[in-house]
């Protein structure tokens, strides 16, 4: 296999992906900053929305489809020991890619695109946004497609044989992916780039929403199984045992590919198109949700468990102290899982339908999604990176003592973050608002949390930098040569007689289809049926 | 396929605390009538003022001859209008809202009166108060780069002291 010609596709589409998120962390320190209102010369709303756009364009879009495509590229390589299916295509789309970037990235950074990473219209951006947004998705598809090719070559191959692992749950994202940004793509095709351009009068706001909303869940578990797919096939090996169960872990992946799809509406609990028992039902599917994030969470902690006793640990729970807590990756999955028990538990607040007035988009809501995507899941980027750069590069890594202070900051920092932004949001404080302006008794008890927040962003700022150093000094100025090569977990129970349903994704996109026609269609057609009334454009 | 007997128990746990969760909402929504803003009503946003239910005078509170409290305000860049409503504690209060023009999103904290506001739909919120004080209501959606400005109050007082406006018909019919 071309092992070059792998290292170096996945080297720059993690290039990319981290060099969006340094310049996003920067922003996010302005923003913390401007909001709390401590440093007047700062405070200038055109500046902070065009801020909080690009930081969330930047975080959501660009840093996770870059890190997603050059750690699948990378893994379809190594666990099924073969080069990438049609490298040329798969540059064709990094190109693409990167070109929708930087086209979305000059109305945005010229304050022409400040409708957040949301971009909700009637109020729109200039058109060169969109066409841009769209850009970066069609590259990314172009991943999903060899993706979904390799896999399927493979299986020829070796009839009968189970895909790695890793494989299949790469290509379960793949499917994820093209399954979740249709409702976005459908959205901006038909609705936004049109509406932008002027072709169209009006637009209906409740349609779009509706759109959003497919893609809205489903995005994120796309952002997540890259995480995912770290705990299960390296934690294992890197803590020195095994992988509690693999048929778990593909019944895990199958559950959050087909359930996540169907649930969009807990997005929409507050809004007035959409019906109470759509809602309801969208609802129910979002704590079905929950099953694969329990099943992952103890088939990884069991893992972790196994591994910590063939060290010599004891107890019932004073094995965690015999666990690697100097390697990287599992120190990562420990801080990560914290957070995620944290984060899920605000999540099932926001699922629980009726409850989500409380907290509908106030500063609770960054709170969660930063607790969980950036903590738990960008945490798990981090060690994916610790861990494959000495082997993409061939230099050793720079220094494992500061990658580990760099994680700890990394979470003590989000913690000193989100802790505070939860409670804003409890005490009612709206989120995107770059400044209080309100003239009221309550919002003097918001003060102190502004300030912790500021705290929190500065030693997430310090850590995202010693992260951004640790790559470069590895890859450019490390002198110690490196000759490993990526370790998978093995199984506890070998895998015997797996079922084609846990091999293959052929019933699973059948199914998906039923359920996205079943809570989808008629909360979609509804609008061509019902008489609505478009909006005009509010634009730049 | 293998499923370890302790794996197989923690999945019945996992379904059992799922199902506990689906329960206690539908037990309030479907016993205590705890439900999420849904009324999937179209209204023209952008001949808002010459509709009959928000026209400029019948925005406010309203009585009806049953006692019936219902709130109409309309939201536009960047304030909501009436600017100022006083309703009773302890009682139902419907609130009806439009959008003038862009997205807005409404929330009164610490209550859950919380609501987007669409254009082209109405939204209905119905909830009553436990205790008189005087709540900010807050646009909680970006709207264009005035956003922090959009805001206005409320005040809740005693059941006892609140004066009802004069009872007038609602005109809840006759959007377009």
């Amino acid at each position: 296999m071309n092992d070059a010609a792998v290292k170096k596709l996945a080297l720059s589409n993690f290039w990319v992906a981290f060099i969006a998120f340094i310049l996003a962390c920067f922003m996010g320190e302005y923003q913390v900053l401007e909001r709390s209102g401590l440093f007047p010369p700062l405070e200038s709303a055109p500046v902070y929305f065009a801020s909080v756009s690009t930081h969330g364009v930047l975080m959501a879009y660009v840093l996770t489809t870059f890190f997603i495509m050059g750690f699948g590229y990378f893994t379809a390589a190594t666990s099924l020991k073969r080069p990438i299916w049609n490298i040329k295509l798969a540059w064709t789309g990094f190109a693409v890619t990167l070109f929708g970037v930087v086209l979305a990235a000059i109305p945005l950074l010229t304050g022409r695109a400040s409708v957040l990473y949301t971009f909700y219209p009637p109020i729109h951006a200039h058109y060169i946004f969109y066409i841009g947004a769209a850009l970066l998705v069609v590259g990314s598809w172009m991943w999903c497609y060899i993706m979904i090719m390799m896999m399927k070559q493979w299986k020829q191959d070796n009839p009968g044989e189970p895909v790695p692992l890793a494989m299949f749950a790469t290509v379960a994202n793949a499917f994820l992916w093209l399954w979740t940004s249709a409702g976005v793509a459908m959205e901006v095709v038909f609705q936004l780039i049109p509406f932008a351009l002027g072709w169209m009068d009006t637009i209906d706001p409740g349609l779009a929403r509706t759109l959003f909303a497919w893609t809205l869940h489903p995005i994120v578990y796309f952002w997540l199984i890259p995480a995912y797919i770290a705990f299960y096939v390296f934690v294992p090996k890197q803590a020195g045992g095994y992988l509690f169960s693999d048929e778990m872990a593909r019944a895990a992946f199958i559950v959050l590919v087909v359930f996540s799809l169907p649930i969009g509406f807990h997005h929409l609990y507050m809004d007035p198109e959409q019906a109470a028992g759509w809602k309801m039902l969208h609802g129910f599917g979002t704590f079905v949700v929950t099953l694969p994030t329990f099943i992952t969470g103890f088939t990884v902690i069991a893992s972790m468990e196994i591994a910590a006793r063939l060290r010599g640990g004891k107890g019932l729970l004073s094995w965690i102290g015999s666990l690697p807590w100097t390697n990287p990756m599992v120190l990562a999955i420990i801080l990560s899982l914290l957070m995620l028990i944290f984060g899920g538990f605000g999540g099932i607040v926001n699922a629980s339908y009726a409850m989500n007035a409380m907290i509908h988009n106030t500063a609770w809501v960054p709170g969660h999604f930063h607790l969980i995507f950036a903590g738990t899941t960008v945490i798990m980027y981090f060690a994916i990176a610790y861990y494959l750069w000495p082997i993409m590069t061939g230099k050793a890594l720079f220094s494992k003592k500061m990658a580990l202070v760099q994680l700890w900051t990394w979470f003590i920092g989000m913690t000193i973050l989100t802790t505070p932004w939860h409670i804003l949001g409890l005490l009612g404080q709206p989120r995107r608002i770059s400044s209080v302006e309100y003239n009221s008794i309550l919002t003097l008890a918001w003060e102190p949390y502004e300030f912790a927040m500021i705290v929190g962003g500065l030693v997430l700022l310090g850590s995202a930098c010693v992260f951004i150093y640790i790559l470069v000094m590895t890859q450019f100025k490390s002198t110690e040569s490196f000759s490993g090569e990526v370790e998978y977990a093995s199984t506890y129970h070998p895998v015997k007689n797996l079922p084609e349903f846990l091999n293959d994704f052929t019933l699973w996109n059948k199914v998906i289809a039923g359920l996205m026609a079943l809570s989808f269609a008629i909360p979609i057609l509804q609008f061509f049926f019902m008489d609505t009334h478009g909006s005009s454009p509010w634009g730049y | 396929m293998h499923i370890d007997p302790l794996e197989k128990k923690w999945g019945y746990i996992s379904i059992g605390m799922a199902g506990l969760f689906v329960g206690i909402i539908m037990i309030d929504s479907f016993i205590h009538g705890i439900d999420a803003p849904s009324n999937v009503e179209t209204i023209n946003s952008a001949r808002l003022h010459l509709t009959k239910e928000f026209a400029e005078d019948n925005l406010g509170v309203q009585v009806d001859e049953k006692g019936k409290i219902t709130v109409r305000i309309v939201a536009a860049r960047y304030g909501f209008f009436p600017k100022h409503v006083t309703v009773p504690a302890e009682t139902p209060v419907t609130f009806r809202w439009a959008s003038m023009d862009v997205l807005h999103g409404v929330h009164m904290p610490m209550t859950n009166m919380s609501t987007m506001i669409v254009p082209g739909y109405v939204s209905e919120v119905t909830t009553s108060f436990p205790k008189p004080a005087k709540y900010p209501l807050l646009c909680n959606e970006y709207c264009g780069l005035g956003h922090d400005h959009m805001w206005s109050n409320i005040t809740v007082e005693a059941k006892e002291t609140w004066q009802a406006p004069s009872i007038t018909k609602t005109e809840e019919t006759g959007n377009e």
